[in-house]
């Protein structure tokens, strides 16, 4: 396990390396520059080549890397051109708002997911499987901004049951955060629902046809016993890919969603960044975003094995 | 948390080989019906400047947030007094469009880096497959978003942006069915009867690719016209007045408590086209898959 775990470290060194230049070089030859969104009217050559000089913007683009790969390894990702915060503060401040988001719309797709994926796996061919069928393609057809403007439009505008926006911590005040967080969540969650439900209900169907069902169907047990105690066990172990994969996208389907709830999390620091030109910033979401996407492919993996003891890691 | 995993999909066997489309079409309803969805996308994306009742870009103030079916205007109309059901009928022509194209570059690229992997294998292998690594540690929005960032926002580089997402996909499924394809008989006898290796590739290994490239292309299409909506709905794809429906959304989401419909309708409009090429691309899979046609 440990000579495992070791050699997808090693694996991963060349692949995170190819993601640092990438991203360092996407920024870099981006058409924005930092000088004359820091300078404002005076545009000076004088005024440039001092900010420049002071970003290290005038060093040969290899030094550039070499010097931000130096801080990156330190975790110093820079500086906020536009507020002067560090990037790594930035990040940190919206992070438990995103992570509430993420968290809460995970526990909506796994509470639609595993109830109607194993139903329409029990009943198979029934029109609730039909139904359940159809949500898995209709599910991530349709887009999360969209699902959140009908839920805002349907659920506060017209009914007045929810807020439309903004963010109240969980620490302040339980109640009012879950309020808030609710719409956003289902907006944010009903893809992966789909998508769980597409898994459940297929594995489910793979472990109901097994020996030992039939063998726990034989023994006298109830149909019940045998969905809930036998079979939903080892039909969930493929949905942990899934979700492991969908916990590391959580600032991805974030960047959407909280653009629409106006909600103060990383993804909407990312696409005001974009607009404002803070490259610094939106490379630092861009890294977060992709190493914490690559470390989920491990974990799943990891956990994958401790689930299920048949899989090797020779 | 996105629909972006509806990107990777075509990972199940596939039959090979020569598929007939009318035996396809008949067997299959899924088919029969997503493929007659899609082919009426195509018609209203085609047929635009003949069946669009207005001009999509014309303004006239006075027409201004018109309710549906009031005076010549179906959907009613915007808050510029433009037409929504033209404008939605346009938004085809321009989605349609930036979604085949992405997959296209896509396509070509990943298809490309793939088969060059899967049959020279080797160190090429290993160092095309690392460059594909790198692109899928990025969740595909993100790479998008990104890319757009760096080039600046216009719908052409969008359309570069989701192009560039799809590489990966292309380049993992074309490798990992040259590899089997490699090793089967039929390659290895050619081989020996002296056929070179592009022959090889475009003659026998090619062919033998394009059912399972043919289900991912019309999931990519689903996923390419997602990605184009969301880009436009950030403000990063088609800029203002393009008749573009992820725009139209953001446009419209000002004016949810008054007219709703203005964010409501382009919605369906994505949602529509994204379904059926998602009803296709899983329709053609269940039918190509050997395991569920015995």
């Amino acid at each position: 396990m440990t000579t495992y775990v070791l050699r997808r470290l090693l694996l991963m060194l060349p692949v995170a390396f190819l993601v640092t230049v990438g991203v360092f070089l996407l920024i870099h030859l981006s058409r924005g520059d930092p000088a004359l969104v820091l300078l404002g009217e005076d545009r000076s050559p004088q005024a440039i080549a001092a900010i420049h000089h002071e970003l290290g913007l005038d060093q040969p683009l290899y030094v550039q890397y070499g010097i931000w790969l130096g801080r990156l390894a330190r975790g110093d990702l820079g500086r906020s051109v536009i507020t002067h915060q560090t990037v790594s503060d930035a990040i940190l401040e919206r992070l438990p708002a995103t992570l509430e988001l993420g968290v809460v719309a995970l526990l909506w797709s796994l509470l639609v997911a595993i109830p109607l994926g194993t139903i329409a796996a029990v009943r198979r061919g029934s029109v609730a499987d039909h139904l359940a069928t159809g949500f898995t393609v209709g599910g991530v057809s349709v887009p999360n901004f969209f699902i959140g403007i009908v839920l805002i439009f349907v659920l506060s505008v017209s009914l007045h049951l929810f807020p439309f926006g903004g963010y109240v911590p969980l620490t302040r005040d339980p109640y009012e955060s879950l309020r808030h967080v609710l719409l956003p969540a289902i907006a944010l969650g009903t893809a992966g629902a789909a998508i769980n439900m597409r898994f459940t209900r297929s594995s489910m169907i793979e472990v109901l046809n097994h020996d030992f069902i039939r063998t726990a169907r034989a023994k006298g047990a109830s149909w019940r016993r045998v969905v809930f105690a036998h079979a939903l066990k080892n039909a969930l172990i493929p949905v942990v890919t899934v979700v492991g994969l969908q916990i590391g996208g959580i600032i991805e389907g974030a960047i959407v969603t909280e653009t629409v709830f106006t909600w103060p999390g990383v993804g909407r620091l990312a696409v005001e960044s974009i607009f404002d030109r803070d490259y610094t910033v939106v490379q630092g979401i861009v890294l977060l975003a992709a190493f914490s996407y690559m470390f989920a492919n491990l974990l799943v993996d990891l956990v994958y094995g401790w689930l299920d003891p048949r899989i090797s890691y020779a | 948390m996105s629909n972006a995993p509806a990107l990777v999909a075509a990972a199940e066997p596939t039959l090979r080989g020569r598929i007939d489309p009318v035996e396809l079409l008949r067997r299959y309803p899924r088919v029969a019906l997503s493929a007659g969805l899609v082919a009426l996308l195509f018609l209203v994306a085609l047929l635009a400047p003949i069946i669009s009742p207005h001009d999509p870009l014309a303004v006239e103030p006075d027409n201004a947030y018109l309710k549906p079916f009031t005076s010549g205007h179906v959907l009613g109309t915007d808050e510029l007094g433009r037409d929504l059901l033209s404008r939605i009928i346009w938004g085809a022509r321009v989605s349609l469009p930036v979604a085949f194209v992405a997959v296209g570059v896509g396509l070509v690229a990943g298809g490309l880096i793939g088969l060059v992997s899967g049959y020279k294998g080797g160190l090429t292998d290993l160092l095309l497959m690392r460059l594909i690594d790198a692109l899928l540690a990025f969740p595909a929005l993100i790479l998008a978003i990104g890319i757009v960032a760096g080039l600046g926002p216009s719908l052409t580089n969008a359309m570069i942006a989701i192009g560039i997402v799809g590489i990966p996909v292309y380049a993992r499924l074309v490798r990992a069915q040259t590899l089997q394809l490699r090793q089967m008989e039929f390659v290895t006898a050619t081989r020996s009867l002296g056929a070179k290796p592009l022959r090889l590739v475009l003659g026998h290994i090619v062919p033998n690719l394009l059912n399972p490239v043919l289900v991912q292309v019309s999931l990519s299409a689903g996923f390419a016209i997602l990605a184009e909506a969301t880009l436009s709905f950030l403000g990063l794809g088609a800029q203002v007045p393009t008749p573009d429906w992820g725009q139209m959304i953001n446009a419209g989401a000002r004016f949810l408590s008054n007219d709703p419909w203005l964010a409501i309708a382009p919605g369906l409009g994505i949602s529509i086209s994204v379904y059926s090429f998602n009803l296709l691309g899983d329709a053609l899979r269940d039918a190509l898959d050997p395991r569920l046609r015995s």
